[in-house]
């Protein structure tokens, strides 16, 4: 008795009830049209063929934006409710009822998956919208929009789904328009490359996702939210291995999704993809799709020690390698993508960092959102000015050239090195205390590790600024490679609109979440009651102002190697192991080769070997036998009557002297 | 009367007809073989008849007769008709059905 009155205060206190939660009323009932309108517009534009190039565009945005005003609507008829108000169902149809195996397709109308669905469909419009301007010249517009709609559909799936399954089906959805994107331009060989990459990289992720499910269905006979939370207690105390089982699998998947150690390869790759979809899927949202997953999975975390330490160290380490990773590269849009695997880094540690400090991951996921989104969108609108080149060796005094653009990166800039009072320090810093409240040595190495993180972003990011904004226009006496001239220049307005509305999102988003507690406090039905962590190691003053020194000398020191020296236009020999380590970006490619390749590569090689040499040897070997068979018996057929005769005549007579025998002996 | 004689024959003329149909080249010589058995086996079968004194074997041996016949028109339509296309009667020459 005592026993399940703790089990119930422990569930009680990871959040989510355990009953299931009520149906969805009034404006919240229609919250399906949410998902079904990015659906429809991606269905119709894709069947539709380019004849639909012209109105592509405007079909796309409307199709997001409308899902946008009805998210934004639910979101009001939710905000004024209580606590135990704010968890709904809307039950649609039942997917899978094979007689143990029930798998109800519905919806799970919560503070979390409200929050994304207001990320999702209000970054995606900005950046649809932005589209129109960045893919005005493309001949495949039908096609591209097509594939934007079904990646906010996908995702959209993904956040709303009420069980694992159906998370599974939105995961698998954003996995496919992510190649779809990636791989947009597909006549450039690299980005065909890149698709197939982060295409197959995200199989493996997969396959943990998919094993997760399998052994909550084995353990709990549910793969819905409500169900397996429930009973996760009582699978806790009776196979404490079956739960960190399910934890490490599912972290498997996210890690995939998420681009986090060691499956991070893939998303710098994935920057071949046309700009806004770097912005959307490769830095805003898919891969925030793993925070969600283990975010949602609070309670099955909340009762695995392993899995939360698994998942902190996960971060801990994506944290360093994604920041060394941005420290050595000239593509404007890799060293973004590297920042988005170390900003993810920070978001899986606090996830990791358990019960209290999940609402931390998601804000700094929204913060993340915004400033990413909007440098990624501003290192488009560079692109876009300066015929394509990603290289920032070629850029060089474009503030002047690009106010609008450059005014969005230094917003987004300040915001993600945490300048104080911006996103970005509301977000990160209370990461940071957290990982030092963890206490003893896995305090100090986990803050130490977001702490050194946070010093090198502040490195890269002000690089990346010099780099591309201030020193000298060496753009001047330099052609792309396609021989053309440059003539920077700024966007249209179509493109700087939602660039500046990020930017906004980028100074205020983070002060506006997080006080008064005010996001932590609205998630709480979903990931449990928000504790403050009390560093024990350090005091609070100390790690926040700390972190801003450590900043500043980040920034400090990059301003020593490129704000002080010329910058040379061709990337120059380096014996600095750190730059080297960048380039060779951290190993990441080093480990799939020696993890996953190789032993596949010689798999596959043994396998055809004993293919062609066993199996087809006792195939080969059976044909040629008949073969040879029948080309000496078909010699019988002579087309001579009478040697007929005489095999009749001597078969008869063997038959004959065979009865005889028989017969009389 | 001893039966044994008459099986004896009609084995003799099968024998004849057998060994015709193996080394003779002539199509109307091997199809004379061919009746010459048939009507060694209808030898015995009355002999047969006569030794069970009934008449089962006799009824059988007006069958063969019946089939004989029809297998001779029919035989013999076919010989002509390969006489006429390849002015040759020699079942060797006709060999082209084969592998």
């Amino acid at each position: 008795m005592t026993q399940a009155l703790q089990l119930a205060a422990h569930l009680g206190a990871a959040g989510a009830g355990s009953a299931v939660p009520p149906e969805a009323t009034g404006v919240t009932a229609i919250a399906w049209l949410v998902l079904v309108l990015p659906a429809a517009g991606a269905l119709v534009l894709m069947l539709g063929g380019r004849r639909l190039n012209r109105i592509a565009p405007i079909l796309g945005c409307l199709t997001v934006v409308a899902a946008f005003v009805i998210a934004v609507s639910i979101f009001f008829a939710t905000i004024g409710a209580g606590a135990g108000d704010r968890v709904h169902e809307i039950p649609i149809w039942s997917w899978m009822p094979v007689q143990a195996l029930q798998v109800e397709f519905g919806m799970r109308i919560d503070p979390l998956s409200l929050t994304f669905m207001l990320l999702i469909t209000g970054v995606g419009s900005l950046i649809h919208i932005y589209s129109i301007g960045y893919m005005e010249h493309d001949e495949r517009r039908q096609r591209f929009f097509a594939y934007m709609n079904l990646f906010v559909a996908a995702m959209l799936l993904l956040v709303m789904g009420n069980s694992f399954v159906t998370v599974y089906a939105g995961w698998e959805g954003v996995g496919l328009a992510s190649y779809l994107l990636i791989g947009f331009w597909s006549h450039k060989r690299v980005a065909a490359t890149a698709a197939k990459k982060s295409f197959v990289m995200n199989r493996v992720g997969d396959f943990g996702f998919v094993i997760g499910i399998f052994i909550m269905f084995a353990e709990m006979g549910t793969t819905s939210f409500s169900g397996v939370f429930a009973n996760i207690g009582t699978v806790a105390q009776q196979h404490p291995g079956a739960v960190t089982a399910m934890t490490l699998f599912l972290l498997l998947g996210a890690c995939a999704k998420s681009g986090q150690v060691p499956l991070q390869a893939w998303l710098p790759d994935a920057m071949e993809g046309p700009t806004p979809v770097s912005a959307l899927i490769h830095a805003a949202t898919m891969v925030t799709a793993g925070v969600y997953l283990i975010t949602r999975s609070a309670d099955i975390y909340n009762l695995s020690g392993t899995g939360q330490l698994v998942v902190s160290i996960v971060g801990a380490v994506t944290i360093l390698v994604g920041a060394i990773g941005g420290c050595g590269k000239d593509d404007i849009k890799r060293v973004l993508a590297y920042s988005t695997v170390s900003q993810i880094g920070y978001m899986f540690l606090a996830a990791g960092l358990g019960t209290g400090v999940y609402g931390l991951a998601i804000l700094h996921l929204l913060t993340h959102g915004f400033f990413k989104a909007g440098m990624f969108l501003a290192s488009g609108s560079i692109m876009h000015g300066m015929n394509d080149q990603v290289d920032m060796r070629h850029y060089g005094a474009l503030a002047k050239r690009m106010p609008l653009t450059f005014i969005t990166m230094a917003c987004g800039y300040l915001a993600i090195i945490g300048f104080p009072y911006l996103s970005g320090f509301f977000s990160k810093d209370p990461i940071i205390e957290a990982a030092f409240a963890a206490g003893g040595t896995k305090g100090w190495l986990l803050g130490g590790a977001a702490t050194l993180g946070a010093a090198i972003t502040a490195f890269y990011m002000t690089r990346l600024m010099i780099m591309t904004f201030f020193g000298e226009a060496r753009w001047k006496n330099l052609t792309s490679p396609d021989g053309r001239a440059y003539h920077p220049h700024e966007s249209g307005l179509v493109m700087t609109v939602p660039m500046l509305i990020l930017s906004i999102g980028s100074l205020g988003a983070g002060a506006f979440l997080a006080s008064g507690e005010r996001l932590v406090g609205w998630l709480t039905p979903s990931v449990g009651e928000f504790a403050e962590p009390h560093p024990t190691l350090l005091s609070a003053g100390v790690i926040t102002w700390g972190n801003v020194v450590l900043m500043l000398v980040g920034a400090g020191i990059a301003y020593v190697y490129f704000g002080m020296r010329p910058v040379p236009v061709t990337q120059p020999a380096t014996r600095n192991p750190v730059v080297m380590l960048s380039r060779a970006g951290v190993g990441g490619d080093a480990i799939n080769e020696t993890l996953v390749a190789r032993p596949g590569l010689w798999l596959a090689r043994t396998s055809s070997y004993l293919d062609a040499r066993g199996v087809d040897g006792v195939v080969d070997g059976v044909g040629t036998a008949i073969l040879g068979l029948s080309s000496w018996w078909k010699g019988w057929q002579n087309g001579y009557v009478r040697s007929y005769a005489l095999s009749m005549l001597s078969g008869t007579l063997l038959v004959a002297v065979a009865l005889m025998v028989v017969n009389f002996s | 009367m001893n039966p044994t004689h008459y099986l004896m024959l009609s084995a003799l003329l099968f024998g004849i007809g057998a060994v015709g149909v193996l080394i003779r080249r002539n199509a109307i010589v091997v199809f004379m073989s061919i009746e010459l058995m048939l009507n060694a086996v209808n030898l015995s079968f009355v002999t047969f008849a006569r030794m069970q004194g009934n008449l089962d074997g006799v009824i059988i041996a007006l069958f063969v007769m019946v089939v004989a016949a029809a297998e001779v028109v029919v035989g013999l339509a076919i010989i002509m008709s390969i006489f006429r296309s390849r002015r040759s009667a020699s079942v060797d020459d006709a060999n082209l059905l084969k592998y």
